[in-house]
């Protein structure tokens, strides 16, 4: 079970990764920008349309039936998405359809995984799953944490599972794409329907490199659907099911800005330092995530561009109600949408044209001619753990358990000015240690860090340094906030951690930033 | 013995950074610790030790004790051990863990007093971060917001937050019981640096002696020496008539302070935001206040949703001469010091008169004119007080009078 603890090598940020993951051979992390691999793209099969219904009709009865007829098989790699995030009832469906033929050992890349995917241990411990590609969420997390998956674990970013995908790193023999609404070619959308999710960006570079694709909506409309933001010429087959997705767990009806006066004042901490040192200047750009925390700092940015009468070109992210409100007052040009969180976005998204649509590949991946998420000149992003060398940590608890993916984290970082506003600790957990558990992102991308006792700046941005003096902002040495949080909480004991490797983290370009450990007993 | 079984702290789904304690006595086995924790594997150790080394200290060889612990830190685990503790055996002993060196600052009689964050003393999630918000003041509540058979436990949390929580400046304030009771709370928190101790439902003079009394034996016997000053609170229609002999009881008191929930209910009249019908009592409360030289203090604002309402409320407060406000929510705090700090005119008044009072001395001159108009002494200091505030809320620069000079020259 897992990867036996030989092969490891030190790489580039001195962590010791495996060489070797799940038999096939893994690259060290050498550096941001180092590696740069030659070659081509992957490709998929070329097809004949005299092997697909002229009609244009390539609707099957069941998920199973489609499933058989794109030859599922011993081993093999299947992709869903999760654009119906705690809501999706697909995934459950397929492993079970498989495990219902007998299949064992199958490969599941998920774009990312929630706790609605607990169900699917039980076709861990009887061999269906070999092992997840992906993120492993929850309790998934506590399962691969406690050596139990069979296979090792891989966790990406949103941009590196498109880059894995584009390089052949990860060649997937069937992608379940679920849609709120798709016709019987294949062309989908995630705008209409019962579960509808705003967009389906995730599941384009399956639809474009995956051997088999599957469409599945519980909202199937004649001959065409519009916009088709998965084009059915991709797509071999499509079934109909009773429900794809349980509406309420995909998009929430209001997001809520979070009332915690310790999160509000660290989220009005971050908009001060943005206003004090210049971010905030007339034509930024920014992304905030959809947590508490980073949805009172859009807010907090509202407030101010008010004040001051400046204007942003641009907002990353994914969409609420919040950032729909600036759009529509005026306050930002244009929403470059990622994923959708409430009604209010999926709203805008059908009915404003400049609430734009986008995917991993425009925004993130980095074996691309560019993308989007360097052109951010500010983003704000949360994370478990943050060391005295910036390094940061966004999937394992400091007790050692992987219980979150990396989601756009790692792509996100490219941004101009990289902002992680973080509680001091955690109950008794402090947030800022000597060593992170697990190393996400390195320190050099990572620019400011802002605790309600203080807010560290990354010693490489004199610029930012230069400007926050005379601010009156709390500007302290990142050491001395470890300090303080070690005086508050006391000193942790280390986790209890064995050698064995169950999951490795990779970094954007698909080399191993770090590797997550077997948690003892 | 008689009770054999004892229970302190607090446990369920919204709990954090707290810890339930299921003590029991024995005549045999040893010392059996039970910890159920949510940072076991950082923490799980370190409370072992902690709760081993404080049954030695209260030398209780034969124990089991259960620890359900959703991340409580050691001052709050030590607390409600203690708790238990104290219910089973008869000691006056107290597990004191040490007093950090951020606490040990002093607070003046003069000083500004805005705001002052209430915190349940029997809920440790909302004192950790009290301090970052920055409130003049917290209040350690072992009154009002204690539930009746959670006082006793209280005491230990109060006691142990005073020692060990940084408030980073705040004055220190404690809220007793209302009095007698009230006295039964002192072996808790003096001699930790309590700042200031608000005394409840006060209706007159003799009970502020009573308390200093009470506070006087205690110091003797215990040799413990602080400093403190008190902030009645005036809460009933007798107390609003006895308002200045109470201003007066004491060189120790340092303001009064009015509660108009029950001063409401006691004259029998509805609380509306308006505030008509407390308007007599918090007139009378400023004027002995001003009478006695010392500060008065306004009631809290508990709609923590109406930041408008709190805006409007405290501007009315400030122009009937309150000079500061409670709050139960830390975000009312900003609202409160914004709303009391003095506006453009009055700051540009105060920066006139301040500047010639400086030209003055700086002459040489025994009488300070602006213009053709004499300016009195008071009105100078009410302008230095504008300044200083001004100063102390980031509205002035500490230069101001070089950039004053440049426009005025």
């Amino acid at each position: 079970m897992g990867q036996p603890a030989d092969h490891l090598v030190e790489n580039a940020i001195g962590r010791e990764v495996p060489e070797q993951i799940n038999g096939e051979q893994a690259i060290p992390f050498q550096g941001v920008g180092q590696y740069k691999p030659s070659g081509y793209k992957h490709a998929p099969r070329i097809r004949s349309c005299s092997d697909y219904p002229s009609n244009g009709d390539k609707r099957v009865a069941s998920l199973k039936e489609a499933l058989k007829k794109a030859g599922i098989g011993e081993g093999m790699t299947i992709s869903t998405h999760h654009h119906f995030r705690n809501g999706d009832l697909l995934a459950n469906q397929v492993f079970e359809a498989a495990h219902e033929l007998g299949i064992k050992n199958l490969r599941w890349f998920p774009s990312a995984s929630f706790p609605c995917h607990e169900h699917l241990i039980r076709y861990m411990e009887d061999g269906t799953i070999h092992h997840i590609e992906g993120s492993m969420n929850g309790p998934l997390g506590k399962f691969t944490s406690e050596g139990k998956m069979k296979g090792t674990g891989v966790l990406r970013s949103h941009g590196g599972r498109y880059q894995a995908v584009q390089d052949g790193e990860v060649k997937i023999d069937i992608a379940v794409i679920g849609a709120g609404c798709a016709d019987a070619f294949g062309n989908a959308n995630g705008l209409y329907g019962d579960s509808a999710s705003g967009l389906l960006g995730f599941a384009l570079a399956d639809s474009e490199y995956a051997d088999q694709v599957i469409v599945a909506t519980d909202h199937m409309v004649d001959f065409p659907c519009v916009p088709w933001q998965i084009q059915g010429n991709h797509v071999d087959f499509t079934v109909e099911l009773e429900q794809v997705g349980i509406p309420e767990k995909i998009v929430s009806g209001t997001t809520r800005i979070t009332k915690s006066p310790d999160r509000l004042l660290l989220a009005e901490m971050t908009a001060n330092f943005c206003e004090a040192t210049g971010i905030l200047h007339d034509g930024f750009s920014f992304q905030s995530g959809a947590g508490g925390t980073s949805l009172a700092v859009g807010e907090f940015f509202a407030q101010k561009m008010r004040d001051t009468g400046i204007k942003a070109r641009f907002a990353r992210g994914g969409s609420n109600k919040y950032l729909v409100g600036m759009l529509e007052e005026g306050l930002v040009d244009y929403i470059l949408d990622g994923q959708t969180f409430d009604l209010e976005g999926l709203r805008s998204m059908r009915d404003n044209p400049n609430h734009v649509w986008t995917s991993p590949f425009t925004s993130y991946n980095y074996h691309g001619k560019g993308n989007f998420a360097g052109m951010v000149d500010v983003v704000v992003l949360g994370a478990t753990e943050v060391d005295v060398h910036f390094n940061a940590n966004v999937v394992t608890h400091s007790d050692g358990y992987l219980l979150h993916g990396i989601g756009g984290w790692q792509n996100c970082l490219f941004s101009k000015t990289v902002i992680l506003p973080l509680p001091l600790f955690r109950d008794r957990i402090p947030v800022i240690t000597d060593q992170v558990t697990t190393v996400c992102g390195p320190g050099e991308m990572i620019d400011v860090v802002v605790t309600e006792r203080g807010i560290a700046i990354n010693p490489q941005r004199s610029d930012l340094i230069e400007k926050a003096k005379g601010s009156g902002l709390p500007i302290r040495d990142i050491h001395e906030l470890r300090d303080e949080a070690l005086k508050i909480c006391g000193k942790p004991a280390k986790p209890r951690l064995e050698d064995q490797v169950i999951a490795a983290i990779k970094w954007v370009d698909g080399t191993v930033i770090d590797a997550v450990r077997k948690v003892g007993k | 013995m008689s009770k054999q079984i004892a229970y302190a702290g607090n446990k369920g789904d919204n709990v954090r950074s707290d810890c339930h304690i299921t003590l029991e006595l024995r005549d045999r086995g040893g010392r059996q610790i039970e910890v159920d924790s949510k940072v076991n594997t950082l923490y799980g150790q370190a409370i072992r030790s902690l709760v081993e080394d404080m049954l030695g200290f209260f030398e209780l060889p034969h124990v089991w004790i259960r620890l359900e612990d959703t991340g409580a830190l050691s001052l709050v685990i030590a607390a409600r051990v203690e708790a238990a503790i104290s219910q089973l055996i008869d000691t006056e002993t107290q597990y004191l863990l040490p007093m950090i060196e951020e606490n040990q600052y002093g607070a003046a009689k003069e000083q500004f007093r805005f705001s002052r964050l209430y915190l349940p003393g029997n809920m440790p999630k909302m004192m950790l971060n009290a301090g970052i918000h920055h409130p003049n003041g917290v209040i350690l509540d072992l009154e009002d917001s204690v539930a009746p058979d959670k006082k006793h436990e209280a005491r230990f949390l109060v006691r142990n937050a005073l020692r060990g929580i940084n408030f980073y400046g705040a004055e220190r304030m404690v809220r007793i019981n209302q009095l007698p009771r009230g006295i039964e709370d002192l072996p808790y928190i003096l001699g930790h640096n309590v700042h200031t101790i608000l005394v409840p439902k006060c209706e007159g003079a003799g009970q502020i002696r009573e308390l200093e009394e009470a506070i006087d034996r205690y110091r003797k016997q215990t040799s413990r020496e602080a400093m403190f000053y008190l902030m009645p609170i005036i809460e009933s229609a007798l107390g609003v008539e006895k308002a200045f002999e109470i201003a007066s009881a004491s060189a120790n008191i340092v303001a009064l302070a009015i509660g108009l929930e029950d001063y409401t209910a006691d004259i029998g009249a509805r609380r509306t935001n308006q505030a008509k019908e407390s308007f007599f009592a918090r007139s009378r409360l400023v004027n002995a206040c001003k009478a006695a030289g010392i500060q008065a203090i306004d009631s809290v604002f508990s709609d923590v949703a109406d930041q408008q309402g709190l805006r409007d409320t405290v501007k009315e407060s400030k122009s009937l001469g309150f000079e500061g406000m409670g709050c139960i929510h830390p975000r009312q705090i900003r609202i409160i010091h914004q709303s009391f700090a003095p506006d453009a005119d009055e700051i540009e008044q105060a920066k006139k008169i301040v500047n010639a009072y400086y030209e003055a001395q700086e002459k040489g001159l025994g009488v300070v004119s602006l213009g053709s108009k004499m300016i009195d002494p008071p009105v100078v200091r009410r302008a230095q007080k504008n300044i200083d505030l001004a100063l102390y809320l980031g509205l002035i620069p500490e230069n101001w009078r070089e950039a004053f000079d440049e426009d005025h020259h």
